[in-house]
């Protein structure tokens, strides 16, 4: 970067840096609707408000009803469930898929090209597809008549919460498998040279050396995982809509169903509120213990 | 990512060379669970409605027909493409307008003020962003703005900013400072600066993040969700959505509408898979 010469006045001068001005639209646009929202949730939480009108206050009520309502209690824990299974279904299968395809033989490079296809189907398509795959009655599994994939994979609770994590899965782990391949294709050749020359088996190198090295994508790949898993809404909207019962309500869309459905706007702004909370607080957990900031340092540029 | 130089990396290919009879079977496991879902919704979309309950539904159609095409287009598909296309060339053009001023900013200027809102960014990132739905509408409806594609363009931009800010600050930094010295002793200004030199010199980053927020906006589904409501105003993973819940039992159309909703993302992918994938590990992928 330029020396830190003496800024003054909206530089066009020749030792004045960049001005400021320049950041200020976008400086503007993301505090109106990222920031400043983040400030209004927090207002509106205290707030009884039905999406029209005007809120009035009404001070902790929202907090006491979200806190102790079972329904809420319930979306919480099917949360912290949801983002532990996913995490346990996607990890295991990006990082082998990554490293496989990080590949240079042809057919790899291809694979990686059609595992990436799901990640270009919106959200709602996607579970648009998987609702009409997996109907009991006219479904893949029905018609096809196959007893192992026929089951009423949406209509049973049980079997609902895990169908839900599988479909998730097979829109998010193509996104994970690229970092994994990219992680994956910056390990030093030398490392794995000097280990074969050790006599290393490949389940020893993958274990010393590609795991170890893949570290930060691991981290990287889980916040977003994790963070993901927390506030995500789109595809269980169109594929659940939470039920049956309440077998898929998690936060999110308790969120927005106690929000844009039942009109309680104060009471899913609390809920809100610990959505941000949450997920703000696990990034930085794992940006903390991780040392993913001072590895930042270590590798600037692409 | 630049081991692409043959002789440099030739150890790297030995290694990477190696066969994996394992892996190789996990992999074609996978490609078969991407594949026969896909598979299943371009067959099913070309058959009638009769030959969907009588065939076998992983056979080839026996008489295909784009009936169910027809019968998607006949339902406005032309608009809600439309509205999509506004969206998303909008809330693009915007994210990359004001991103590529501000990545200018952070990387040639000094500020205090400007470190400060590179930090921001850089949390934004962390920010679940999708959990502020609730404040995004009461602002979109006290501005008047509700059921509107602007309701739409504004936060899909604005949500946007914190990566395509770093994705082009990253790339800003690779370009070597005497090409601006040696412009600035001409008596250049940041102003001519930025579009005569940095603008140019950008032109594959600004290609990457354009296409990764395009697919995003055009895939985004939570904001027209909440922020329109009259057809008039639906953008295309709405339809899709609102069709299949007119059409629930013709699973034949609504496959079609899905297919013709992704066909515009398919063309894209086809035309920059390598920037577009560029962009999705360009700002994590390290």
């Amino acid at each position: 970067m330029s020396a830190p010469g003496a800024s003054g006045a909206a530089g066009s001068r020749s030792s004045g840096g960049a001005p400021f001005v320049m950041a200020a639209p976008a400086l503007a646009l993301f505090s109106l609707f990222a920031l400043v929202p983040m400030a209004i949730v927090g207002y509106l939480s205290f707030t009884r408000w039905n999406g029209l009108g005007s809120p009035s206050w009404t001070g902790s009520d929202n907090w006491r009803e979200a806190l102790t309502s079972d329904v809420t209690r319930h979306a919480l824990w099917l949360t912290a469930k949801f983002m532990v299974v996913s995490w346990l279904v996607q990890t295991p299968v990006s990082l082998l898929l990554g490293v496989f395809v990080a590949g240079r033989q042809r057919y790899r490079t291809l694979l990686a090209v059609v595992y990436f296809v799901p990640m270009l189907i919106s959200a709602a398509a996607l579970a648009i597809i998987f609702k009409n795959l997996l109907d009991p009655n006219f479904g893949l599994g029905a018609t096809l008549g196959l007893p192992l994939l026929d089951h009423n994979w949406l209509g049973d609770p049980q079997l609902a919460f895990y169908t839900t994590v599988f479909v998730v899965a097979w829109q998010f782990v193509p996104f994970h498998t690229l970092l994994y391949q990219a992680g994956t294709r910056q390990i030093p050749a030398s490392l794995y040279e000097a280990a074969a020359i050790d006599g290393a088996g490949r389940l020893a190198q993958f274990r010393h050396i590609t795991l170890p090295q893949l570290r930060y994508t691991i981290v990287t790949s889980s916040t977003l995982m994790l963070v993901g898993s927390l506030t995500y809404f789109d595809v269980v909207f169109v594929l659940t809509g939470g039920g049956p019962g309440l077998a898929t309500r998690f936060l999110p869309l308790d969120m927005y169903i106690t929000g844009f459905q039942s009109n309680e706007m104060g009471r899913a702004s609390a809920i809100s509120v610990v959505l941000v909370a949450v997920g703000l607080l696990l990034s930085l957990i794992i940006v903390r213990f991780s040392g993913f900031s001072r590895m930042r340092s270590q590798q600037a540029g692409m | 990512m630049s081991a692409h130089s043959p002789t440099s990396h030739a150890p790297a290919a030995r290694r990477l060379r190696r066969g994996n009879p394992l892996g190789a079977l996990g992999g074609l496991l996978w490609l078969l669970v991407v594949l026969v879902p896909v598979y299943w919704v371009l067959v099913t979309s070309l058959r009638s409605r009769e030959g969907f309950f009588d065939a076998n539904p992983l056979a080839v159609p026996s008489s295909p027909t784009l009936e169910n095409y027809r019968l998607v287009l006949d339902h406005d598909f032309g608009r809600y493409l439309l509205n999509s296309a506004l969206v998303t060339a909008g809330a693009t053009l915007l994210v990359l307008a004001v991103s590529f001023l501000a990545a200018y900013a952070i990387v040639r200027g000094t500020g205090r003020l400007l470190r400060w809102t590179f930090s921001l960014f850089l949390l934004g990132l962390a920010i679940p962003l999708q959990a502020t739905i609730i404040p995004v509408y009461y602002l979109i409806a006290k501005a008047q703005m509700y059921d509107t594609l602007a309701a739409v363009i504004l936060p899909s931009a604005a949500f946007a900013i914190p990566l395509t800010v770093l994705i082009l600050v990253n790339f800003l930094r690779d370009v070597p400072d005497e090409l601006f010295e040696s412009m600035r002793a001409d008596g250049a200004g940041h102003w001519r600066m930025l579009w005569s030199l940095a603008l140019p010199l950008s032109r594959p980053a600004l290609i990457t993040v354009t296409l990764y927020d395009a697919l995003n906006v055009w895939n985004g589904f939570l904001f027209p969700l909440i922020l329109t409501q009259s057809p008039d105003q639906r953008v295309l993973p709405l339809f899709v959505w609102s069709f299949q819940g007119e059409f629930t039992i013709n699973v034949p159309a609504v496959l079609a509408a899905v297919v013709l909703s992704t066909l515009p993302v398919l063309a894209l992918y086809a035309v920059g898979r390598r920037q577009l994938i560029s962009g999705l590990t360009a700002g994590f992928g390290k």
